[in-house]
């Protein structure tokens, strides 16, 4: 048989997996989209050999022949940024699930396309930039409502400039032309975007407040800041999802993509199902409406899985250009990890540890390093900020491993999850001992300021009580509790509080699932209050069994679901039981005698 | 697909997996047929299509295949299953070829073992509780239908005893039975008799399929096994409208299957020689479990795996738990304590136990009786941990309450035997057992829910 031609139609040589080969591909980029066979499966150029170009397919390569076509599109793989990306479902390359399952029903056929953003959909803009301006890449053209009360700014995308020659207010779809510069560009709603390439902004800014999370433990023990980046590292069962999902619900930012990556079908439809219908209190309208969710399931196909990340990343990106504050959930980053992996394998790349690519690090640490904090390109002035939480599944919950000790070295805090408190249904399960914040001192002021109390001086007192608790259950461990003074032992009563109260916080009571501030700082600080008037008590000659410890934990245990209405007539209760903690001291000295 | 073509001997033959010459327009995934004279005819999967070289993986035994040889032909055809009702009551082949006597299912159509992807935004959380009949499960691991939830198990515990106990047990709301596809991975013939014997002589029998791959049969068929499984269940629940639960035993076995294929393609092994996408490979298996919108069935799945060496940490049930949506743990204290199930609900968990429990389903009180129970069998248990260092004398009066609390709980709430109990029975004994304890020591049970435990005065 003659060798396959070097000139003419590309075709498939080789198929094994997720990965092709073909050829000629002589005129295509590194990293350009192919459609791939009769069905136009979704590729992407991942390497150039001789006159062969490694494919790695998106899609399910079942029944693809030797022989079949290749279409190169000369261009990579891009997002369709716009209006409709809030509230949308999308899988790992962009198409929106919902339009998706319209085409191809329940299950999804390899080929099926649908555009991101719906062409159909017509969007009312409002022109903010005048015609004779000289506009440059980031300003802000116009406006529009994308959701009730969220305001979309239309922004001349990057590498675009000139003079704005026409621009006129009208009913718009994404494809249309809004105006044009001098020398005829035409200005759209939409722009498309590499989503490998972190998008540009004029200045990269320090973080200066945090992201509130409504959880107790994350705000006052390890705090995230605005633009900063933390692991959650956890085994299986740890609660890495419910988190995720929480911060979803709860944290305090504009925007939030939701990336699913190699999850659970489940749980992304609990999601669905969920979101519309919760309700947002800041701003009084679904969480839906300020949501991204990003899909890629376990058995969907591998390689759309590392696309994943980068998608809602570029999302994240955009809406932080408009000036707004996002937050970005990836759950979970090991199984994107797993992807690179996956891939380099194929290619048969030295492995380095654990059979991860040797640039997994890298690659770790430019992902991470798309959350901050910045002032946007452009006019007007506008700051924003990508927040970006990741949790992590390390293998068998084991920290030691590539993913966890490569995403600790470039993240800014790191919530570690511990299977023993799990097991207990300790939720948060999040082991103080190992977790930490670099965020502590740059988010001091603002939460002070929200909370009215010295947020930094409580933190240390409530780290102090832990760290004496795990010290003085060690030394019970050994030698029994009869061997702890009553002194220790309110110690140890005390810090039960906080294990189960003040840190252990239910995502499924409707009030308990997100703390304010004010609230947290509240319970931090009665903690405080009881452990020293307990100290003090039996300074003054009262046994443990004195103090009504009992009555302390009943009360204290009514915090957790007291909505803010109740938390000062609650608070008061748990204070006046606090002051008089050693009272039953006369009485039962008296019974005694 | 295009048509079949014949290819005549192999470049190579290592294992089972043959090396093919010039096999143009070989297909990822076809199917192929291998002849050679004085030889059974068998059946293999490309799985690496190459205009030079091809890899096709056998399924049967390659004992006595000699590659100058063979005949290979490429059937233009993917794997398919026969699918459909009338196979429910029948008993096949890991690869539904008949093993009952009658003649090869044809069904009601043809559907590829691979399947396809759900689209995750046509999904319907699963939240419709299945009564086990099982208090460990029930009570405190609530499973609901559309949810993967295996059972770990260790060498020699009866693990196939429990889930033939749930399948003969197992009602979902509503009272309806369940259709039963069950896939005998790689498992002994004693064990298969176990679980087919159970259900011989029970109702249930006319309402189960089984695919049978056993220990002696093909190994590389194990691979294919679960995913005919599945298809047919598939069929059952999201075209014929009924309530399907999968029972595959066991998932290490399939795993070991896995591993053997990509070492003997030289592939870089991941931890402890399994390959690097055994978890994507596995959530092929384990996320066609679900509901969907608009169809009245569901899948649900419960697994059986062996922790080699009781380990959890290891890469099978490591992965598997990162998939499914909690598991049910088996403990080897409790099985030599005599209890039956002997479910360790410490490390055991329902991730969607949530959605099925409460008002309307179960009883309204359920969340909080279940985390009261928890939490104090977990003291119990770390008590009697301590009580080994310093002795029962040296622990705390709440954890000696602790204490005799666990060994209580084991006994009368896990150790339920071979009865079936009703969810209202299983709350009832959860109650006798924290009504043994002071107010004080339950904590996650407030007022309202104590108010509402049996015999309270109101």
């Amino acid at each position: 048989m003659s060798a396959p031609p070097t000139t003419g139609t590309p075709t498939i040589t080789r198929v094994t997996g997720t990965l092709a080969e073909a050829r000629p591909l002589r005129d295509a980029g590194l990293y350009d989209l192919v459609r791939v066979g009769e069905r136009g499966l979704l590729g992407e150029i991942i390497r150039f050999k001789d006159d062969v170009a490694t494919l790695q397919v998106y899609e399910d390569t079942t029944g693809l022949a030797v022989g079949a076509p290749v279409v190169a599109t000369g261009a990579p793989l891009t997002v369709e940024l716009g209006p409709g990306l809030l509230g949308a479902i999308l899988d790992g390359v962009g198409r929106p699930l919902a339009r998706l399952a319209a085409a191809s029903g329940d299950f999804i056929a390899p080929g099926a396309t649908a555009p991101t953003l719906d062409p159909a959909r017509r969007w009312r803009f409002t022109a903010t930039a005048r015609p004779g301006t000289h506009l440059v890449a980031g300003d802000v053209l116009g406006t529009l409502e994308e959701q009730p009360g969220f305001v979309h700014r239309v922004l001349v995308p990057p590498g675009v400039a000139g003079a704005l020659r026409t621009l006129a207010d009208g009913a718009y779809a994404v494809a249309d032309a809004i105006g044009h510069l001098g020398d005829g560009t035409p200005l759209h709603l939409a722009q498309r975007w590499p989503l490998r390439t972190p998008r540009p902004v004029a200045e990269r800014l320090p973080a200066d407040r945090p992201l509130v999370t409504g959880q107790r433990v994350f705000d006052l023990l390890f705090p995230l800041a605005e633009g900063g980046a933390v692991a959650v590292p956890g085994g299986f069962g740890t609660g890495k999802t419910v988190i995720e999902h929480g911060l979803a619900r709860h944290a305090a930012a504009d925007v939030v993509v939701f990336v699913g990556c190699g999850e659970r079908g489940n749980e992304i439809a609990e999601v669905v199902q969920e979101f519309p219908r919760l309700v947002d209190p800041r701003t009084g309208r679904p969480v839906m409406e300020r949501t991204v969710l990003v899909v890629n399931t376990s058995n969907m196909p591998v390689v759309a899985r590392e696309a994943s990340v980068y998608l809602g990343i570029s999302i994240a990106e955009y809406y932080r250009d408009m000036g707004y504050r996002v937050a970005v959930m990836v759950d979970s980053l090991s199984r994107w990890a797993e992807a690179l992996r996956d891939i380099a394998a194929r290619l048969q790349e030295m492995p380095g540890e654990e059979g991860y690519p040797t640039h997994l690090a890298s690659r770790l640490g430019q992902l991470y390093e798309r959350a901050g904090r910045a002032r946007a390109c452009g006019t007007p002035d506008r700051t924003g900020a990508v927040s970006l939480v990741c949790a992590v599944s390390p293998p068998g919950g084991d920290f030691a491993e590539p993913v966890t000790q490569a995403s600790l070295r470039v993240a800014g805090g790191l919530w570690a999850l511990d299977p023993a408190l799990a097991r207990k249904r300790q939720f948060p399960a999040v082991d103080w001992a190992t977790s930490y914040s670099l965020h502590v001192e740059t988010t001091a002021a603002w939460f002070a300021a929200e909370a009215g109390v010295d947020w930094v001086a409580l933190r240390a007192r409530v780290l102090q009580l832990l760290q004496r608790d795990a010290e003085l259950r060690e030394i019970a461990g050994l030698l029994g509790h009869e061997a702890l003074q009553d002194r220790d032992r309110a110690v140890i009563e005390i810090a039960r509080l906080v294990h189960e109260h003040l840190l252990g916080q239910s995502a499924y009571d409707p009030i308990d699932a997100a703390c304010p501030v004010a609230k947290t700082g509240r319970m931090a600080a009665l903690v405080v209050a009881a452990l020293d008037a307990a100290e003090a008590a039996i300074e003054r000659g009262a046994t443990i069994d004195d103090l009504d410890l009992a009555g302390l934990r009943r009360a204290y245990a009514g915090l957790r679901a007291a909505p803010m209405a109740l938390l000062a007539e609650r608070a008061a209760a748990v204070a006046r039981v606090i002051a008089s903690l050693g009272d039953a001291r006369g009485a039962a000295a008296e019974v005694r005698a | 697909m295009i048509a079949a073509r014949t290819h005549h001997g192999a470049r190579a033959l290592v294992g089972a997996l043959l090396y093919v010459d010039d096999a143009r327009g070989a297909a990822m995934g076809e199917v192929v047929e291998i002849r050679q004279p004085g030889q059974p005819p068998r059946r293999g999967q490309v799985i690496d299509a190459g205009d030079a070289l091809t890899v096709v993986q056998i399924l049967e035994e390659p004992l006595g295949l000699a590659p100058a040889r063979v005949a290979i032909t490429l059937t233009g055809a993917t794997a398919e299953a026969p699918v459909g009702r009338e196979l429910l009551g029948r008993t096949l082949s890991g690869v539904a070829a008949p093993l009952d006597d009658l003649p090869p299912p044809i069904g009601e159509a043809l559907r590829p073992v691979w399947g396809a992807p759900m689209n995750p935004s046509r999904r319907l959380p699963p939240g419709d509780f299945i009564e086990t009949g099982i208090s460990a499960i029930d009570g405190l691991n609530t499973l609901v239908r559309g949810q993967k939830l295996p059972v770990f198990s260790g060498a020699g515990l009866p693990a196939l005893e429990l889930a033939a106990q749930i399948v003969e047990h197992a009602r979902a709301g509503g009272g309806e039975p369940f259709a039963v596809v069950f896939a005998a991975i790689g498992i002994t013939a004693r064990e298969t008799r176990l679980f087919v014997e159970r259900l011989r002589d029970s109702p249930a029998r006319a309402r189960t399929v089984f695919y049978l791959n056993e220990a002696r049969d093909p190994t590389i068929e194990q691979l294919l096994t679960p995913r005919f499984a599945l298809a047919q269940a598939e069929f059952l629940a999201f075209e014929a409208g009924m309530h399907v639960l999968v029972v595959m035993a066991d998932v290490a076995h399939y795993c070991e299957t896995l591993r053997q294929v990509a070492a003997a393609r030289d592939e870089v092994p991941g931890r402890r020689g399994y390959p690097g996408y055994m978890y994507t490979d596995l959530a092929t298996l384990f996320e066609r479990a679900g509901v969907l919108h608009d169809r009245p069935g569901s899948l649900t799945q419960l697994p059986i795996l062996t922790m080699p060496d009781d380990d959890i940490t290891h890469p099978i049930p490591d992965l598997t738990g990162y998939i499914t949506e909690g598991q049910v743990v088996l403990s080897r204290e409790l099985h030599g304590q005599g209890v039956f199930p002997p479910i360790d609900v410490l490390p055991s968990l329902s991730r969607l136990m949530n959605a099925g429990l409460g008002a309307g389903k179960t009883v309204v009180e359920h969340r909080r009786w279940a985390d009261q129970l928890y939490a104090s069998y977990a003291r119990g248990r770390e008590a009697r941990l301590m009580a080994t260092i310093v002795g029962e004398a040296g622990l705390s009066d709440p954890d000696r309450r602790a204490l005799a609390f666990a060994a209580r709980f084991e006994r009368e709430l896990i150790g339920q035997g071979r009865t079936r109990r009703t969810i209202t029975e299983t709350i009832a004994v959860g109650w006798r057992l924290l009504a043994e304890l002071p107010r004080d020591d339950l904590e996650r049970i407030d007022d309202a829910t104590w108010a509402r435990r049996p015999g309270a005065t109101p």
